[in-house]
């Protein structure tokens, strides 16, 4: 595969492996915390949000982590020690685990599962368990009241994602995610390939219900019903400060990162250009230098989806808790089963 | 499905504040380095005119925090006309507010009979110690200082005041 790669022993590349999943999750997370959460929701409320630390306030995000590093970490009495502590981890955990699968170049992956898809949407409800964790654990009622309805929505909500996903493997004929990008860079429309033949386009509906979905995955706004603090004080992490709140914060924004990349691998096109700019026709063609470039695109592709979560994060009230459920229920769940018919039907037509 | 096209709207409405917000500046302002001037009858701070005040205690009495603090002695001052008696008068020795109490409900400025509260639009006061918030008699007068001048009477009110 990789020259590099294969003539450095084991233990180089696991810290290879460690360092780029680091950055993968956490470079993300600091660019949609500054670019979106400090600057466009000022913006969007005609302010200028942090301006001292730093030009425009762009060294904020330390200041913050230095600020939650040295609060005091306070704990409930009564709570559940062990869990009360582990919890914001699996949450974390749970984000690093789903980088993994994510393919950033032609050799630039850190695993390349032949189920990569099915891994990643297995592995990202690891996080409800954390969140039920912290609500169980924390010995408040308001705690346990957003830990439970977190997992109700998440559960909720996994499953249109998984059905959204389902359309593209479909039309892809693979689980893996490197495949599922070759094959969009690949492909053509209608015999034109100067696009490739991004599932945005064939898959509308399911990116829709996929984006959605992630929306709501992340309690992003119109579906923040787990964290609504006007009702719940924070929900699930209402016992929390100092860095294990960090870590829920973190944990947060890195997910939405690494949702915005699978969201870009499954209906953008990844990390790919479309192959016939080069002449390229296979993966085995693709330049060495998309393994930097292609980081780079992704990067891209992540901030446009990011602004559009965060753009209708920042927009929207957010729903009641049964308005919240009909949605999931009686609206996308019956939408991706008829995407998946429709895309079945298509792929034996043509 | 009738509610989409408002969905879409509300987007636009988020965009646009951000579009305006880039290119025509915030609505608001940086604070230590720009500063936005109250309006003139703005409530900051009230101020006390010594001279005006006979210690009748109306004010402290109608405070709903109690956070006025009063205390005088009477003095007998010489008579008006000559061979006439000598009149009791109430000498000020300690007029305090304790601005950490104070709601700005302006009660006081309102009940006081002889114009000696006032309202000033300064609002820079804030302590590092809680007790410096406590204004005594000579920093309520300084307060004076910044106490815009009354406005004009309309044309043909009747006109109060001493002769």
């Amino acid at each position: 595969m990789f020259a590099l790669l294969s003539s450095i022993p084991y233990w180089g590349q696991t810290i290879l492996r460690l360092l780029g999943g680091s950055v993968a999750v956490l470079l993300p997370a600091g660019t949609i915390v500054y670019l979106f959460l400090f600057k466009m929701m000022s913006f969007m409320q005609s302010r200028l949000g942090p301006m001292e630390a730093g030009p425009y306030g762009s060294m904020q995000l330390f200041a913050e982590v230095g600020k939650w590093l040295q609060k005091e970490d306070l704990m409930p009495e009564r709570a559940d020690k062990f869990v009360f502590k582990i919890a914001p981890l699996v949450v974390l955990s749970s984000t690093f685990l789903l980088v993994v699968v994510v393919p950033f170049g032609p050799d630039a992956w850190i695993t390349n599962f032949e189920a990569g898809v099915f891994y990643a949407l297995a592995v990202s409800s690891v996080s409800v368990l954390g969140i039920l964790m912290a609500g169980w654990a924390s010995a408040n009622k308001y705690s346990l009241l957003g830990g439970l309805r977190a997992a109700g929505q998440l559960i909720a909500y996994e499953l249109p994602m998984i059905l959204a996903v389902v359309g593209v493997v479909i039309q892809a004929g693979s689980m893996n995610l490197q495949d599922i990008v070759v094959a969009q860079n690949a492909g053509s429309i209608f015999g034109w390939d100067g696009l490739g033949n991004p599932y945005l386009l064939t898959q509308f509906i399911g990116f829709l219900i996929f984006m959605i979905a992630v929306q709501a995955e992340l309690t992003q706004t119109p579906f923040d019903m787990p964290i609504a603090e006007s009702e719940l004080v924070s929900g699930y992490m209402t016992e929390y400060s100092g860095f294990r709140f960090l870590i829920f914060f973190i944990g947060e924004f890195a997910t939405a990162g690494v949702f915005a990349f699978i969201a870009s691998v499954l209906f953008l096109g990844g990390w790919g250009v479309p192959f016939s700019w080069f002449g390229w026709t296979g993966i085995n063609d693709v330049d060495n230098w998309m393994n930097v470039g292609g980081p780079l695109i992704m990067l891209t592709k992540m901030l446009g989806l990011a602004f559009i979560i965060m753009w209708v994060r920042f927009s929207y009230p957010r729903f009641r808790e049964d308005q919240l459920q009909r949605f999931a229920w009686k609206i996308l769940i019956p939408i991706s089963l008829v995407n998946i018919v429709a895309t079945s039907v298509l792929k034996v037509a043509f | 499905m009738p509610k989409v096209p408002g969905l879409f709207k509300g987007l636009g409405v988020t965009f646009g504040t951000m579009v305006e917000t880039i290119t025509h500046g915030a609505n608001t302002v940086q604070y230590p380095h720009v500063k936005e001037a109250p309006p003139v009858r703005a409530r900051g701070v009230i101020a006390l005119h010594e001279g005006n005040c006979t210690s009748c205690m109306l004010c402290a009495r109608s405070c709903p925090d109690w956070c006025i603090y009063i205390e005088g002695h009477k003095e007998l001052a010489p008579p008006r006309r000559a061979g006439g008696k000598p009149r009791a008068v109430n000498k000020l020795d300690r007029f305090d507010i304790d601005y950490a109490l104070c709601m700005y409900c302006g009660i006081c400025v309102d009940v006081c009979p002889f114009d000696a509260l006032f309202w000033s639009p300064e609002y820079e006061y804030s302590e590092p110690r809680i007790a410096d918030l406590l204004h005594d008699k000579s920093k309520l007068g300084e307060w004076m200082e910044t106490v815009p001048a009354a406005p004009e009477l309309e044309v043909g009110a009747d006109k109060k005041g001493k002769k």
